[in-house]
């Protein structure tokens, strides 16, 4: 006790001054957004402004839900991260398992091929993606919306999982192998429970960045009540007297779950985006 | 760095050899079929329609040649565009590492709250780009953002100034957001990269009298090559396809005053209805992607090898 107490240095009381004042200027966007949430409407364009909300106006978190379409943007983001979490999860699984334990022709090619996808954003391509979506004359649906963010998302799965794949001995499978298992029932019941953190990543991993997407859902959507989230709060902007509050109560809801989603899977991130070339 | 995880594996990673491709089939199948679906077919889509005279929907193609590319290059827009992209990819980047170096290497010190420190910087990487970018134009706002609020009790300004839509401004502004939410990111990879550094090391040379400053700049620094290259390479792609930002804060707009060539692409073909020239521009686009893309997987190569 009396030796920590010691250590405590004039740098180290610079180190946690520093660090808790950059801490504080990567929050304060999202505190300031959350003090406007909960100002009036009238409060918002009195000059000069506040800091504080001088009124704490916690009923716009009610009258939203009345005064904006946040509830169907909500579901329709909802819809269509989960559909496309689930669909990674089943095509990714596989294909990190099996390229984690066999080696066979055009194994290289396939996972520059995947590497490269992860590289690749929709931006650039939308103009592709538009002709194709109209091709199978899947304009403004989900299904179209689903499949499009598996795909992008895709990558950062197999990479991750196939990193944990590859750190769980064989050996324990082999067991499995010998008491009698196939090779899809060892997968089931021996290696993916281990896996589990890396599961959980991908699953976290592409839910956020689904439930994120703007790109796409801006360019294929156009009923309103099928828009996500992040292209449905945009309508506010439109509007000649912008509801701020409201904007922005949205805008916490849709933002605070997957601020914590995201740090429960910190310590795993880095390498499933960096292809694990850095961790 | 590399070869010392390598080192760390079990000696003998029992792998079956030469599996049959048709064995693999069930196994990556899928995986394959979505990534020629989402991916290969609109790569496809996009340059065969570059080739032709068409509108966004329209099904009949007519071959034109280079046509559109010529169109492309005689757009006087263009080239202001262009140059405008470097400035915004290359400022980005730069100010993205030069903040993220002594970032990383703060939040790897050891300090009271360390892990409410790195949950902070999780806000901007987590949170819709969208949403960033709507409450930094509310705060930028010019008579309802704590900008200028701030500044006007500090003095600094008498009159409220509109820091995104002014044009000697707005540039900067947008730039400063894309750096803001690309930090985040680039610090973990950095702080990933100094976690690997074997603590003996670090050590070793400071029990030989090394100042941290020698330490960082003799050791740390040349092993976070690979991190840094890393970072950069996939900030290069980032960045350069960066979208939300400009297309909410400014739509690039006044006129394409703050566009870059992904944006201005965009508004070509959903906006302007010019899918030749869009089309044109987004195959030049892509190359540069590519380009990126390839030296990317260079570097990561080794690893890949290993996996």
């Amino acid at each position: 006790m009396s030796t920590k107490v010691k250590k405590i240095t004039g740098k180290k009381v610079a180190t946690i001054v520093c660090a808790y004042f950059i801490a504080w200027l990567f929050v304060y966007p999202y505190i300031n957004m959350f003090l406007t949430s909960v100002k009036s409407h009238d409060e918002l364009y009195a000059t000069p402004t506040t800091y504080l909300p001088r009124v704490w106006q916690w009923r716009n978190y009610i009258d939203v839900w009345d005064n904006a379409p946040i509830a169907s943007f909500l579901k329709s983001s909802l819809i269509v991260s989960l559909s496309a979490t689930i669909l990674v999860l089943i095509v990714s699984v596989p294909a990190a398992y099996f390229i984690s334990r066999y080696r066979f022709k055009m194994r290289g090619p396939f996972l520059l091929l995947v590497l490269a996808t992860q590289m690749f954003s929709p931006t650039a391509l939308i103009i592709g993606i538009f002709r194709e979506v109209d091709f199978f004359k899947l304009l403004d649906s989900y299904l179209a919306l689903i499949i499009l963010n598996a795909g992008f998302n895709l990558a950062f799965a197999i990479w991750l999982l196939s990193g944990f794949f590859s750190s769980i001995p064989v050996e324990i499978e082999e067991a499995a192998l010998i008491d009698g298992c196939t090779r899809m029932q060892a997968l089931r019941r021996v290696t993916l429970p281990i896996a589990l953190p890396g599961l959980v990543t991908a699953v976290i991993f592409t839910f956020v960045a689904a439930w994120n997407e703007f790109t796409i859902a801006l360019t294929i959507m156009s009923s309103v009540d099928k828009k996500p989230i992040p292209v449905g709060i945009t309508q506010f902007i439109g509007q000649y007297d912008i509801a701020w509050e409201f904007l922005f109560t949205s805008t916490i809801i849709a933002i605070i779950p997957v601020v914590i989603l995201f740090i429960s899977i910190e310590k795993y991130l880095v390498g499933g985006l960096t292809a694990g070339s850095v961790k | 760095m590399l070869k010392n995880s390598a080192a760390k594996r079990p000696k003998k990673l029992k792998v079956s050899h030469n599996v049959s491709l048709l064995s693999a089939v069930p196994w990556i199948g899928p995986a394959l079929l979505l990534i020629l679906l989402v991916v290969i077919w609109p790569v496809i889509e996009l340059i065969r329609t570059s080739f032709t005279d068409i509108s966004l929907a329209g099904s009949l193609l007519d071959f034109n040649g280079l046509t559109n590319y010529r169109d492309l290059l005689a757009n006087a827009d263009l080239y202001p565009v262009a140059k405008r992209t470097l400035v915004w990819v290359f400022g980005i980047v730069f100010f993205t590492v030069l903040l993220s170096l002594p970032l990383a290497q703060l939040i790897n010190q050891n300090f009271p709250g360390r892990k409410y420190v790195r949950w902070a910087m999780i806000f901007p990487w987590a949170a819709s780009v969208v949403m960033t970018s709507m409450i930094w134009t509310w705060i930028l706002d010019a008579y309802s953002g704590e900008l200028n609020l701030t500044l006007t009790h500090l003095g600094l300004i008498s009159e409220p100034v509109d820091w995104v839509n002014n044009p000697g401004s707005s540039f900067y502004f947008l730039m400063w957001v894309a750096v803001f939410v690309s930090v985040p990111f680039t610090s973990f990879v950095l702080l990933a990269g100094l976690q690997s550094i074997p603590a003996d090391i670090i050590e070793a040379a400071s029990v030989d009298g090394a100042t941290s400053w020698q330490i960082y700049r003799r050791i740390k620094f040349p092993l976070l090559r690979n991190a840094l290259l890393i970072a950069t390479m996939i900030n290069l792609i980032n960045v350069f396809n960066s979208f939300p930002i400009i297309w909410v804060m400014t739509r690039g707009g006044p006129g394409y005053d703050t566009d870059t060539t992904t944006t201005f692409a965009y508004k070509l073909a959903f906006i302007e209805s010019n899918m030749g020239q869009s089309t044109a521009l987004g195959v030049f686009n892509f190359m540069i992607i590519l380009v990126i893309v390839g030296f990317y997987l260079r570097i990561t190569k080794a690893t890949r090898t290993e996996l």
